[in-house]
């Protein structure tokens, strides 16, 4: 009898043993955590390892555990690709949660395509694309640049743009977008003024005064900017030095959020527009539970939550509700059991996984207030679905995608073909 | 009489339900509709009426769960439709009656008619500008009310010139040739884009002469114009030039005058940088102050880590510049890891004291900001400061000794080492004074020296090694020719041309602009 439950024990306890090593699921973390994204990335690490140990907490996913694989890319476009292949291959995780520049989602994008990889993609981005192996939980250009471009020219009564932007893929085809849309509104080529400025652009004196110019011409004007990282606290301290107020000429923003307001000095820029899917500041039961979970979790009580970690939470989310739909984590069963799948958002509403791997989501506008938070001033009636391919572009006019009924993510609708690309 | 009492106290009735309803209605309507009650408020003619409306352009209206509007003022709450001293059962539930840009925009000019009633002068003017800014039919109203009662003759001229503004849109065309005429002279930019679109495009005016009177007075305007442009340019240039000076002066003393090439001259700029925040900390209350006494103490922590890097590193390198290229450049990743650990990676905000920010409004179209124009001044005064510590002291003496013979002057009894550890000092130290005017432009961050070491070799080699005043001229220089090409090839295109000319330059003239003659130079 005796011998008979040691026997037990110790089979109990190896197969238990095996049970944590062989039933884990593993899920890969691809932020840069060093260089000049770290600070923005690394909170999205931080926010996926949250979500594990809450998902662990609550008994992990299918009886299993969640098991967190953490890389460094380290800002390094190449080395993305190289740690995606080791996430794939060597640690065989089951989801990769990461990017966040779109030059680092174009990199490790044939990665995941010949391994059969599956990544969530959490940032606002600018669109012409939807991979097999990727979901964009942030939003595509319909679903942030158009709508606040709608809201300063019905709201506001803009008639003169000026769109600046810093020198890379997403300002550039953000920008090529929006002007094709203006120009579809009837606002004529004198009254769009564009602008690229460099990464960390420093000296916006004759920009800011050239923006003054062409905002005194007796129109209401308005800037639309996809100035990313730093270069934006030199660009709002110089509009404030020269007493272009908010009310004159709001700048609204695709690229500022409250991580990067944190730590500023934000009196320049009360006033000045942001256009977000997600404002912490948002008064929901689900919102405010969520801070609450991320601060203690966090051990710091006046950290911010922002777009693109809402973003991460809604992908996890729909993730595992996915694999416990599927039963399994099979990148293709998971891709497939996904679509259709709904959670709600943090700040109202429901995000839907949609056919073309975007989702649905509401749009917010929010202005700059003094602590650093925003406050809405507008919102879209109900979520708008994102667009992979823009209606605006003459190249992108007629692709469609769709991984349900086409299998195809760039299904030319006039020559009726999958042009095949890998994007 | 009676009737006419009983009448008077009806209308003041009506006004305040009027202002009581409208007050009421404010916290659940939308922003649209918040614009329309502020224009009934403002008609309402209440006492409150200002009050609330200036109130809540600052922030200060907040509202109940049931809807009733509370001020804040300095000493506690007021009631908004009565003015009266009143305690919200909840302070904390209060929710404020929040404001967007468009609807302040409307309440800004909705105070300035009641200010147009204002006993200052000065006010008037204000309001009477405002109102110029949109002139609608209510606006036009009140001015011409205003006229014939206005006794100062400044505010008279505004009112004058914004009804002549009006005027332009009349009916009858001998009546906008007249406001044309009243106009001529005033170069506001108002006037300039209404008469431009009168002479012009698609809303020309009907009346050929009309339109002949508006081109020539946009002509004169436009050619004065101009000429402001090409000033504000040559400002900016001069302006981005002080901070390429500025930047560069340090290393045309380690670089130029002592032939260390040091890839961590950008982190001693840092370094001045934070040092502008630390003040900053330690004296919150007086931003000014901070910031002039990070002046010396900027020059003090560069100045010592300076000291400290040439006697660790640099003075067992003198003669490899190779390997003091690589030492200096290993040091600067360790200062940026440094501050990175003390400050962490994020940017700090240097806040811009009072004195430094706004503008000076010369005219419509050239204004020029405080802190560049100062930064501007600080940088022709540091340079001033070094060239007469190199030319007029013993110390600077020294140094052109040393740099010119170093075993020469070892025989004549200067004791080389340390006149070594102090020039590198010193031009640390500059550096450390230049990241404290950084501090007031660009972000302060681990990664600010960074940013400019390129620009700083870039500017000494232009310059001619070795000789300040190649330094002021070469960085000058290439910080107009940057702000001259920028309007036509972009900032980004700019730079880049910028980059190669300077190096089909330096292909002609390997010395830079001023080089280093005699012997000493030549022997190098």
């Amino acid at each position: 009898m005796k011998l008979k439950t040691i026997l037990a024990a110790v089979a109990l306890g190896a197969a238990s043993f095996a049970v944590q090593a062989a039933d884990t699921i593993k899920v890969g973390v691809l932020h840069s955590l060093s260089g000049t994204m770290a600070i923005s990335e690394t909170t999205l690490k931080d926010t996926v390892l949250m979500l594990i140990d809450e998902q662990n907490k609550k008994g992990g996913v299918m009886g299993k555990k969640l098991e967190a694989v953490v890389v460094d890319p380290a800002s390094n476009w190449p080395l993305f690709a190289e740690k995606a292949e080791q996430l794939l291959v060597k640690d065989k995780v089951d989801v990769v949660f990461g990017c966040w520049t779109s030059v680092s989602r174009k990199s490790v994008l044939p990665v995941f395509e010949k391994n059969n990889g599956l990544l969530f993609y959490p940032v606002q981005y600018e669109g012409e694309e939807s991979s097999k192996n990727v979901f964009y939980t942030g939003a595509s250009p319909n679903q942030q640049a158009i709508p606040a471009v709608d809201y300063l020219m019905k709201d506001i009564g803009v008639k003169r743009w000026v769109l600046a932007g810093t020198d890379y893929v997403y300002p550039r085809t953000t920008n090529k977008i929006l002007e094709a849309y203006l120009k579809s509104k009837g606002v004529k080529q004198e009254d769009i003024m564009i602008n690229y400025t460099p990464f960390g652009h420093s000296d916006w004196q004759s920009i800011v005064a050239d923006i003054k110019k062409f905002g005194s011409a007796g129109k209401k004007t308005a800037v639309v900017s996809t100035i990313n990282g730093d270069a934006n606290v030199p660009f709002y301290k110089e509009l404030g030095n020269q007493k272009i107020s908010a009310e004159d000429i709001p700048v609204v923003a695709f690229s500022v959020g409250e991580e990067e307001l944190a730590g500023l000095d934000t009196k320049p820029l009360v006033g000045h527009l942001a256009a977000w899917n997600y404002f912490q500041s948002i008064n929901t039961k689900a919102n405010k539970a969520e801070i609450a979970t991320w601060q203690k979790f966090i051990k710091k009580p006046d950290r911010t939550f922002n777009d693109p970690m809402e973003a991460t939470v809604i992908g996890f989310k729909l993730w595992v509700k996915a694999v416990e739909k599927a039963q399994t984590t099979d990148v293709s069963k998971v891709s497939d059991a996904i679509i259709g799948l709904e959670v709600p958002n943090l700040t109202g509403g429901t995000a839907k996984m949609l056919p073309n791997h975007h989702l649905t989501k509401p749009v917010y506008i929010g202005e700059i207030r003094e602590d650093g938070q925003f406050d809405i001033v507008w919102q879209t009636k109900g979520e708008v679905a994102g667009d992979a391919w823009s209606d605006y572009l003459p190249g992108s006019k007629d692709v469609e995608a769709d991984w349900v009924k086409l299998k195809c993510g760039n299904y030319n609708t006039k020559t009726k073909k999958c042009s095949g690309q890998n994007y | 009489m009676f009737c006419l009492q009983a009448g008077a106290a009806m209308a003041q009735a009506a006004a305040g339900h009027e202002f009581d309803t409208a007050v009421a209605a404010l916290p659940t309507a939308s922003y649209l509709e918040k614009e329309e009650l502020a224009g009934r408020i403002a008609r309402s003619a209440h006492p409150q009426a200002l009050t609330l409306l200036r109130g809540w352009l600052d922030g200060k209206l907040h509202a109940d769960a049931a809807g009733h509007a509370y001020l804040e003022g300095e000493g506690g709450y007021t009631d908004a439709l009565s003015g009266a001293a009143a305690t919200p059962a909840s302070p904390d539930e209060l929710e404020k009656i929040g404001t967007n840009n468009r609807l302040r925009k409307a309440l800004k000019g909705l105070l300035a008619q009641f200010g147009l009633a204002s006993a200052e002068p000065g006010m008037r003017i204000e309001a009477v500008r405002e109102m110029r800014r949109e002139l609608d039919e209510s606006a036009v109203a009140a001015l011409q009310a205003r006229l014939p009662q206005e006794t100062d003759a400044a505010v008279k001229h505004e009112i004058e010139l914004a009804l002549a503004l009006a005027g332009l849109a009349s009916e009858e065309p001998a009546q906008r040739l007249a406001a044309i005429a009243s106009l001529d002279g005033d170069r506001s930019t108002e006037v300039y884009n209404r008469l431009s679109r009168m002479a012009s495009g698609d809303e020309a005016d009907a009346d050929a002469a009309v339109r002949n009177a508006a081109g020539a007075a946009v002509r004169s305007i436009d050619s004065w114009r101009s000429f402001y442009q090409g000033v504000e340019t040559l400002f900016f240039g001069l302006s981005l030039g002080s901070v390429l000076v500025l930047a560069a002066i340090g290393l045309a003393i380690t670089f130029g005058v002592m032939g260390v090439i040091n890839m961590a001259h950008g982190e001693l700029i840092m370094l001045g940088a934070y040092t502008a925040y630390v003040m900053q900390l330690l004296m919150p209350q007086n931003t000014g102050l901070a910031l002039l006494l990070s002046i010396p103490a900027a020059f003090l922590v560069s100045g010592a880590f300076g000291v400290a890097i040439e006697r660790v590193i640099v003075r067992h390198l003198y003669g490899r510049p190779l390997e003091t290229l690589l030492a200096t450049f290993g040091l600067s990743l360790v200062l940026q890891q440094l501050v990175r650990s003390i400050f962490s990676a994020n940017n700090r905000p240097v806040a811009i004291p009072e004195f430094m920010s706004g503008v000076w409004q010369i005219n419509d179209v050239f204004s020029i900001t405080y802190n560049r124009l100062y930064i501007l001044i600080f940088a022709l005064m540091v340079f001033a400061l070094l060239l007469g510590v190199l030319k007029r002291t013993s110390l600077g003496l020294k140094v052109r000794a040393v740099s010119q013979n170093r075993g020469m002057a070892k025989a004549m009894g200067v004791r080389t080492d340390w006149v070594d550890a102090a020039t590198f000092g010193l031009g640390a130290g500059i550096a450390g004074i230049a990241g404290v005017a950084l501090s007031q432009l660009t972000n302060v961050g681990p990664n600010l020296g960074q940013a400019y070491i390129i620009d700083s070799f870039m500017v000494v080699v232009f310059g001619g090694v070795g000789n300040l005043w190649g330094t002021l001229i070469g960085g000058m220089a290439l910080g107009v020719v940057n702000k001259l090409l920028e309007p036509y090839a972009g900032a980004v295109l700019a730079k880049i041309l910028v980059l190669v000319a300077l190096i089909l330059f330096i292909q002609r003239k390997p010395r830079g602009l001023f080089p280093q003659k005699g012997r000493a130079a030549e022997g190098h």
